[in-house]
């Protein structure tokens, strides 16, 4: 029987049935959302990143560029060999070194070093970069990423474990070339 | 037979099935769209249960870790009985998807059928094609070799440029800060469950609207579409002109989803499974990735833009696309159906497929990149060496040490990335040559630091010899009076 309100019971329990739902459809939704997001919440308090020892510095000549490889310092059992990683470690003299990330700074294909020319070359799209990764020709709008790295008990050691993309600011920071 | 019928019955009082299969077999339609250009919408509804089919075969088999996907693939390909065959069936299957309902957009654009009422049919048709494109993707990854691995680098590399939350989308699409397990996972997850889910979905009701509304009536000039009058009109001539859809219609449908199958299968048969590639391991840098033969074109563009261009390319570029798709039934929902008369949609669908079908092709031979094994073992050729002096010849050594071929070609051997460089002397003058070669620029690289005054002397002697025989290379006129002034005053 409708009142005078014009809502009939049934109306009203029908009412109370979608609201029962929507709450019960909230109080799901907090571990569904939680859980989705959780590789992004995850990485914002660094959790991914930590230091990773790449070989003894007299593993690299001094003058030279060669590639190193590492594991990635977070890693999960279904993994497999895609958490093995390459890096370009330059010893420009005694202890000074730059370690290069091999992903391309324009779209992350895997340059490589041409110690002839001097050049950091990427096969994809034709980006170049000189000795110290700074841009030299090509699509890329900066220079080659660079690892944070120290010299620990004789090791090279880097901080390492995030995949580097150029991100928003790729035009904002990017170097220009030198003028030779 | 009674048995037969009284089965049915039974079915039928339960199902009540019966009634709406004959509403949807018996269906007039206007009797000339019984054409073979109504074929490629079925056509790719037979390929979309294709390519079901043999993804449930392959995952039978298929295991998504990122660890073992590679050799489960490798088994598909060599232990499992037929395991190529139903790769190579899927794998070509997704190609002839994409081309078909790509052709059957075209069809549908020509010939005006997204216009009223239609206009939420072709609505769902831009997202079944998005949608298509996210199956051609994500099954890229799904086939978990080196370029795959590296596609991922360059879809990550592209999403990181959405400003604020561009890092966030990186770690979402990669299911954490690299690409690895979660990675595969996720996109399996896509491949398998939510597209095509979706697809099911969004078919459903695409077909469904193609049955209620009726398929659009063959255009002819002249007969415009009008919101207040088309519907009568419509149902009038499939009065008047119409047959029902069982036979007159679907036969022709039968037999082209018939051919494409078997086209699907000789292809497989006659091409084998594609890939996988490499292992996926990240440590083998001596890769060229590239994308499967749909994303080609976008692999082109995303080298020939201005570095500038490049983001809001490709952050603003394919909403304005997807928007303007969407948007087309409302803007021209009226008015002309026939392609005879319709010359700018006409010539927007060929700029569009030269375009592509040039970017496709540049991608085939990548002009712009450098010849990554153009190595110092590619000799000058002889010819450019008859008759030089000593200097020339050692810059013509310093030519190969340093893989110069690299970007330039010499004698039609190596890059395109630069000109070639068989008559650079009659387009640089020696200051110009000198300044090329130690500052760059012009995409480039400067070299200065890299060569030493004595190679860089002989290098450019060696460059200035670069012109025909019999004719001048290119000098500096100033120069020339500079010198006569001078040695008529001296």
């Amino acid at each position: 029987m409708p009142n005078e309100n014009n809502i009939s019971r049934r109306g009203l329990f029908m009412k109370l049935g979608i609201l029962f739902n929507g709450i019960v459809a909230a109080a799901l939704a907090v571990p569904i959302v939680r859980f989705l997001m959780s590789s992004i919440t995850r990485g914002r308090a660094g959790d991914y990143l930590s230091w990773v020892p790449l070989g003894h510095v007299n593993e690299f000549p001094e003058g030279e560029t060669r590639l190193a490889t590492f594991r990635n310092p977070y890693v999960t059992p279904t993994d497999g060999e895609t958490v093995d990683t390459a890096c370009w470690v330059r010893r420009i003299g005694g202890d000074q070194f730059q370690v290069f990330a091999v992903n391309c700074a324009h779209l992350g294909c895997p340059v490589r070093w041409f110690p002839q020319s001097g050049l950091f070359m990427c096969p994809c799209h034709g980006g170049a970069y000189y000795r110290d990764g700074s841009r030299a020709s090509g699509p890329p709008e900066r220079g080659l990423f660079e690892y944070p790295h120290k010299i620990e008990n004789g090791l090279v050691t880097i901080q390492a474990g995030e995949l580097f993309t150029p991100g928003p600011s790729a035009a904002l920071t990017g170097k220009n070339p030198p003028c030779a | 037979m009674r048995i037969i019928s009284q089965i049915g019955n039974w079915f039928d009082r339960r199902l009540q099935l019966a009634a709406p299969i004959r509403e949807v077999t018996e269906h007039q339609i206007p009797r000339n769209t019984a054409s073979w250009w109504y074929v490629f919408g079925s056509a790719a509804l037979t390929v979309f249960l294709l390519q079901l089919v043999t993804g449930i075969l392959l995952a039978l088999i298929y295991v998504p870790s990122a660890s073992e996907a590679w050799s489960s693939l490798q088994a598909l390909n060599h232990d499992v009985t037929l395991g190529w065959f139903i790769r190579a069936m899927h794998g070509g299957g997704s190609n002839f998807m994409v081309a078909l309902v790509l052709i059957h957009m075209v069809q549908v654009f020509l010939f005006g059928a997204y216009k009223f009422p239609r206009e939420l049919t072709w609505i769902l048709g831009v997202f079944l094609l998005l949608m298509t494109l996210g199956m051609a993707f994500s099954g890229q990854v799904l086939r978990f070799d080196q370029d795959a691995y590296w596609g991922l680098g360059i879809g990550a590399s592209i999403a990181s440029r959405v400003p604020i939350a561009g890092p966030a989308i990186v770690k979402a699409m990669l299911g954490g800060p690299i690409i690895a397990g979660a990675t595969l996972s996720r996109f399996f997850a896509l491949h398998v469950f939510v597209i095509p889910g979706m697809l099911i979905g969004f078919v459903c009701l695409h077909v469904l609207m193609v049955l209620k509304l009726g398929i659009n009536e063959w255009p002819m000039p002249g007969r415009l579409v009008n919101r207040a009058t088309y519907i009568s009109q419509y149902h009038e001539l499939t009065k008047k002109d119409g047959a029902p859809f069982v036979p007159y219609g679907i036969w022709k449908d039968m037999f082209f989803a018939a051919f494409i199958l078997l086209a699907v299968a000789a292809c497989a048969l006659y091409f084998g499974p594609f890939g996988p590639t490499g292992r996926p391991d990240p440590t083998i840098i001596q890769t060229v990735p590239k994308p499967d033969y749909f994303f080609l074109w976008l692999y082109a563009l995303l080298s020939l833009l201005p570095p500038a261009m490049e983001t809001p390319a490709l952050l603003i570029g394919p909403v304005v696309v997807i928007i303007g798709l969407l948007l087309l039934p409302f803007l021209s929902g009226e008015g002309e159906k026939s392609w005879r008369r319709r010359p700018i949609a006409v010539l927007t669908v060929l700029l569009i497929a030269i375009t592509l079908g040039t970017f496709t092709h540049l991608a085939g031979f990548t002009p712009w990149s450098p010849h990554m094994n153009a190595w110092s073992g590619d000799p000058v050729p002889e010819r450019f060496l008859h008759g030089t002096t000593a200097l020339q010849r050692r810059g013509a050594l310093v030519f190969q040490e340093k893989q110069c071929r690299n970007c330039h070609s010499l004698g039609e051997l190596g890059g395109q990335r630069g000109p070639a460089l068989d008559n650079v002397a009659m387009r640089l003058t020696q200051d110009q040559l000198i300044r090329q070669v130690i500052q760059g620029g012009g995409n480039m690289p400067a070299y200065g630091k890299n060569l030493s005054p004595a190679e860089t002397t002989a290098l450019v002697a060696f460059l200035e010899t670069l012109h025909p025989v019999g004719q001048p290379p290119a000098r500096e006129a100033a120069r020339d009076f500079v010198l006569r002034e001078s040695s008529a005053h001296p």
